[in-house]
């Protein structure tokens, strides 16, 4: 399977990355070779085997239902680039 | 799906078109707010309506580095909300990413529950106004997050994002394409948020949009495969389910007559304009990459534990509907006492003071309820206790007092408040049964008007009019019966009384 | 023993002890420190310089082993891979998509450390988001490795990602430091600058509040000058954290106290894959040299097989793009990091903010996560690398019941040249041939300097451990390390005048 420019134009749009028309055809060869290398992937027999989600064999770990943070909006805006009255700010989106 | 509908009660939920008719085929997808103190993945506070951002954690934020750990009692609510709709519990869930941007999603990524659900297939019966009980299947129930809110009328050029909702825990609950008409989409969201309630899971508050519906609706013609399905958002409260609906169907046969074709996709209803329409930051196809969250473990339940919450759910609507029919309720009385919690909780209180359970139900059904409602009241908000109410239908079941002095009786409990007994005796509300005295006043009618007795032996149906005079001498405390059967005897009417 | 003359060449061992026997105080050991930092900055190993921040640490030291309150690093000057956040202390993760970001919380596993008294001097340099093999994806430029080839002044890497880190404890500039490990981000380092990196079991430290890379594979550990020093530090930087779902319920041992032993009837396997095409001979000659080692010192060397081994390279290049293509969608402009300027709109704000944020590497490798987890691909590639990944712990569990231990080779090669492979990535991710299917398998490695090239430069040899073994993997290094006697230090030609 290898992938061609349109599929990554749609790819950087799902993903929410520019990338220049000129980047697109470098961009397809950059991929296709790392996709024709984990092709070998392909020689493997993996019937019946599942896949792995997680290494750690415990129960997942549970929080009771306690009020143990919030409380500091200060802190939760200081790193945005544009807030308002602790609100974040993005250009107006229209639904 | 169902076969052409046959019967005259299915036709009658099929809508006319200029073709023929159609048939409307409805499913829902409900986002349940889990009641719950802290988020889902978060010890951030869940209650509404506080200062932007002031309920956030850094996990919230989706802050780098940040790590959700589950809430245990979310996953309780899910497993009784899921065994209160009679649904396979799955002792084994997995939290899968759901990928996409949106300015109120903080990480990127809604964790949500996507291949392995925490609750299964189940069902819900609701009860349609014509006595018809129709079966709702559920297809499943799944824990997620909530996102923020993005505010856009702050603003000309921005919009603004609150992070107080997010990682609010959410149940989704999905059901079949079950679903015929209009009446019953809203009847299953209303029986939904009795279980619920009853359950207290969530507390199904539509305006604060702790209870929200998108509904999927096509249209076929009868008998025909499902037709495309458009699904409609936004959708926050009873009234608006069912006009989305009609709306929406009555568009899609528009549509389909004029030799188009549905497209499927997302819409917006609109509830001041009362219509639905495409809406335009959804267009874009999705692809939501779903995956295994690897910031958490599956999610494994002990089989032990399901049980001892199954052992301690409620008695839901359904079967207490049936309890109350099994001690003389109709099912109509029955189904309206057990829509609500509080009103069942209500009326049995009523009941373990001593009323009698009917009467105690057509009390509630012919007075309470109407006035409660003309107030904009509940019975948890309304003035008048269940003990209250219960004494009133004791008094009267009695015949201590009449039925009328009855309303007067409520009236006076429900501006002044007081012990109904005491009330009755203070003011003298006892029904007069002293013969002699009713006797007395019947007598003295009587001698008055020889006219009106000349009328009521010709035409003994007007005996009414003696009737309401010696009411009105006695102020209404006379026993009915008794002033009955003096009228009679003294008038020489001998059958119809 | 004998202490080195200069502070800085202090073990972090013989410093701690140095400190508690006050023959030397913390205030003057950082003092030191922090100069040798200042003096070094042309291997730009830091990101940022605390100075300020750690004379005022080292002095809460001093005050604290007055009192005779001394942690288990009281006093002891390191430095902290800048993927760590660090509360008010800017964390970049070498990128300029944080570039400014000041986090307002504390790694669990940096403030486990401060708990137990160490200082820091900065925050290391390091591959952008974790993804490189060579630091020379950093937005701040890349590390140079203090060690050049014999007769050459050509500018080596210093592996990567905690290239900065390996370089700072290589270089004398700290007592040891913090990295991370996904697919060899600790060991491959730690083998290329003659140093000792230990990966720890996944689950062992923590990883809330550590910038996310692919979390499933993601596990931070010590860099350090000796066996020793590592299990030192990685008592202090593993803990049982209630933030971490993924964080394993297991005590934290002694590993210091439990290096005593040596390696007598020890099963060492050795697994034929590891015999790749085109190592240079060095590098099986040392790996046959580092099992003589073992056996003299009485264990016993077993062949084993780990059939799968080829194919843990190319299920990473899946699985960790994947994860990562999700971790990093949080990086959108709205909450924190970079945002473009001129934006009309939402898409723009994030299509524009994310390309000139992210490096390309970052870039190219989000978009293979995200076309892995697409509609139609997430069969053939996601899920296959996640099955194939179960077969390569299974390796790994048939191995080790043969074996209590396993030893390799580290990286397939020493240093390389700044630029010699920013061209084809793939011969850039093969650096981690040997490091990866640790990761796969969630298990300890430990990388150990074991000898020097023809051309003076530092190779290392790998021990791989059972889950939760850490103890018996640092116990086998130590044999290594004894028996290699790996005495050389580069020339410190990086040295300012």
């Amino acid at each position: 399977m290898s992938v061609d420019k349109d599929t990554v134009r749609r790819i950087a749009k799902l993903a929410r990355i520019a990338l220049p028309e000129e980047r697109v055809e470098p961009m397809v060869r950059e991929l296709n070779g790392i996709f024709d290398w984990v092709q070998q992937l392909n020689e493997v027999d993996v019937a019946g085997v599942a896949p792995m989600t997680s290494v750690v064999e415990q129960r997942l770990k549970m929080r009771d239902d306690v009020v143990t943070d919030g409380g500091n909006a200060e802190a939760v805006v200081a790193n945005a680039p544009l807030t308002e009255d602790r609100f974040f700010l993005v250009p107006k989106v229209v639904e | 799906m169902s076969a052409a509908p046959e019967s005259p009660k299915e036709r009658s939920k099929l809508i006319n078109g200029q073709t023929g008719p159609w048939e409307i085929v409805i499913g829902l997808e409900v986002h349940a707010q889990v009641l719950s103190k802290a988020k889902l993945f978060s010890g951030a506070s869940t209650a509404f309506g506080a200062e932007p951002n002031s309920q956030v954690s850094f996990v919230d934020a989706g802050m780098p580095g940040m790590l959700p750990v589950i809430n245990r009692y979310c996953v309780e609510q899910a497993v009784r909300t899921g065994l209160g709709l009679k649904a396979q519990i799955n002792l084994t869930s997995v939290f899968d990413r759901k990928n996409y941007f949106y300015p109120d999603l903080p990480s990127g990524y809604q964790i949500s529950q996507y291949k392995n659900p925490v609750v299964g297939e189940g069902e819900v019966f609701i009860d349609l106004p014509d006595g018809e009980t129709v079966r709702v299947g559920i297809e499943r129930l799944h824990l997620e997050q909530d996102a923020g809110k993005s505010l856009h009328d702050q603003h000309p050029d921005y919009s603004y994002v609150d992070l107080n909702r997010s990682g609010v825990a959410l149940m989704e609950i999905v059901t079949k394409p079950d679903m015929r008409s209009s009446e019953e989409a809203a009847a299953f969201l209303r029986k939904l948020r009795a279980i619920v309630r009853y359950l207290g899971t969530c507390d199904g508050n539509m305006d604060e949009g702790s209870m929200r519906a998108d509904v999927n609706v096509s249209v076929r013609k009868p008998g025909a495969p499902l037709g495309t399905r458009c699904e409609v958002k936004n959708v926050n409260s009873m009234r608006f389910v069912a006009q989305a609906v009609e709306f929406e169907a009555r568009r899609q046969v528009d549509i389909l007559e004029s030799g188009g074709s549905i497209k499927q996709e997302t819409r917006l209803y609109d509830n001041r304009a009362g219509e639905t329409r495409s809406m335009r930051s959804k267009e874009e196809a999705h692809d939501y990459r779903y995956f295994p969250d690897p910031d958490l473990l599956p999610l494994v339940l002990e089989d032990a534990w399901v049980k001892e919450i199954a052992k301690s759910l409620p008695e839901l609507p359904d079967e207490k509907k049936a309890r109350f029919m099994k001690a003389g309720l109709s099912a109509y009385d029955a189904a309206v006492l057990v829509s609500e919690r509080e009103t069942a909780d209500y009326f049995e209180a009523m009941v373990r003071d001593g009323a009698d359970a009917k009467q105690a139900a057509n009390w509630l059904n012919n007075e309470y309820f109407g006035r409660l409602n003309k107030a904009g009241l509940t019975v948890s908000t309304g003035p008048v206790s269940a003990t209250a109410n219960s004494a009133i239908v004791q008094v009267v079941a009695a015949n201590v007092i009449s039925g009328k002095i009855a309303k007067d009786l409520l009236d006076i409990v429900w501006t002044e408040g007081g012990d109904p007994r005491a009330i009755v005796e203070s003011r003298g509300l006892r029904q007069v049964t002293d013969t002699g005295a009713i006797e007395k006043a019947v007598d003295e009618i009587i001698a008055a008007n020889p006219d009106k007795v000349a009328e009521v032996k010709a035409k003994p149906k007007l005996a009414g009019w003696f009737v309401g005079q010696v009411m009105k001498v006695t102020g209404g405390k006379a026993n009915p019966q008794v002033v009955n059967a003096i009228l009679k005897e003294r008038l020489g009417i001998t059958e119809e009384g | 023993m004998t202490l080195p003359s200069t502070p800085t060449d202090f073990t972090l061992a013989e410093a701690r002890d140095a400190v508690r026997a006050k023959k030397i105080s913390s205030t003057e050991l950082t003092k030191a420190f922090v100069a040798a930092v200042e003096s070094a900055r042309s291997l730009n190993a830091f990101v940022t310089e605390t100075p300020e921040r750690a004379m005022a640490m080292a002095k809460a030291s001093d005050a604290r082993l007055v009192k005779g309150e001394a942690g288990a690093l009281e006093g002891l000057p390191i430095a902290i891979k800048d993927l760590f956040c660090t509360k008010g202390v800017r964390t970049t993760a070498g990128s300029n998509i944080l570039g400014n970001f000041v986090p307002p919380y504390e790694s669990t596993v940096t403030q486990n450390l401060w708990n137990d008294g160490a200082v820091l001097l900065g925050k290391t340099n390091m591959d952008e988001f974790a993804m490189g093999s060579s630091n020379e994806t950093s937005y701040f430029k890349p590390v140079l490795n203090p060690w050049r080839a014999r007769n050459s002044n050509e500018g080596l890497v210093p592996g990567g990602s905690s290239g900065g880190s390996a370089a700072s404890v290589a270089a004398n500039l700290c007592l040891g430091a913090t990295g991370t490990d996904t697919g060899g981000s600790i060991r491959q380092p730690a083998a290329v600058t003659g140093t000792v990196g230990l990966k720890p079991t996944y689950g062992r430290c923590s990883r809330w509040g550590i910038v996310a890379f692919a979390s499933s594979l993601d596990q931070a550990g010590p860099m350090a000058r000796t066996v020793r020093d590592a299990a030192i530090l990685l008592k202090s930087m593993a803990s049982v954290d209630p933030k971490d779902s993924t964080s394993v319920d297991v005590p934290v041992p002694d590993y210091e106290a439990m290096l005593a032993g040596g390696v007598k009837g020890l099963r060492v396997g050795i697994p034929k894959e590891y015999r790749i095409d085109g190592a240079p001979p060095e590098i099986d000659a040392l790996w046959s040299k580092g099992g003589e080692w073992l056996k003299a010192q009485g264990a016993e060397l077993v062949d084993v097989s780990l059939p799968h081994t080829k194919y843990a390279l190319p299920a990473y290049y899946i699985v960790a793009p994947a994860e990562a293509s999700s971790n990093l969608a949080r990086y959108d402009g709205v909450r924190f990091g970079h945002r473009a300027a001129g934006i009309h709109d939402v898409l723009e704000l994030y299509e524009k903010s994310r390309a000139e944020g992210f490096g390309a590497e970052v870039r190219r490798r989000i978009l293979i996560g995200t076309y892995v987890l697409s509609a139609g691909y997430y069969d053939a590639y996601y899920s296959r690398a996640q099955k194939v990944r179960a077969l390569i712990l299974r390796d790994f569990t048939e191995a080790f019941k043969k074996c209590d231990v396993l030893l390799t080779p580290a990286t397939p090669g020493p240093a390389f040249a700044i630029g010699a492979k920013t061209s084809d990535p793939v011969s850039m991710y093969l650096n981690d041939v040997f490091t990866v299917t640790v990761n796969l398998a969630g298990l300890p490695g430990l990388a150990v300097p074991a000898g020097l090239t023809r051309d003076g430069l530092p190779l290392g040899l790998q021990v791989i451990g059972k889950a939760f073994d850490e103890a018996t993997v640092l116990r086998v290094g130590q044999s290594i390390e004894t028996a290699a006697n790996f005495a050389a230090k580069p020339a410190t030609w990086w040295r300012a005048a």
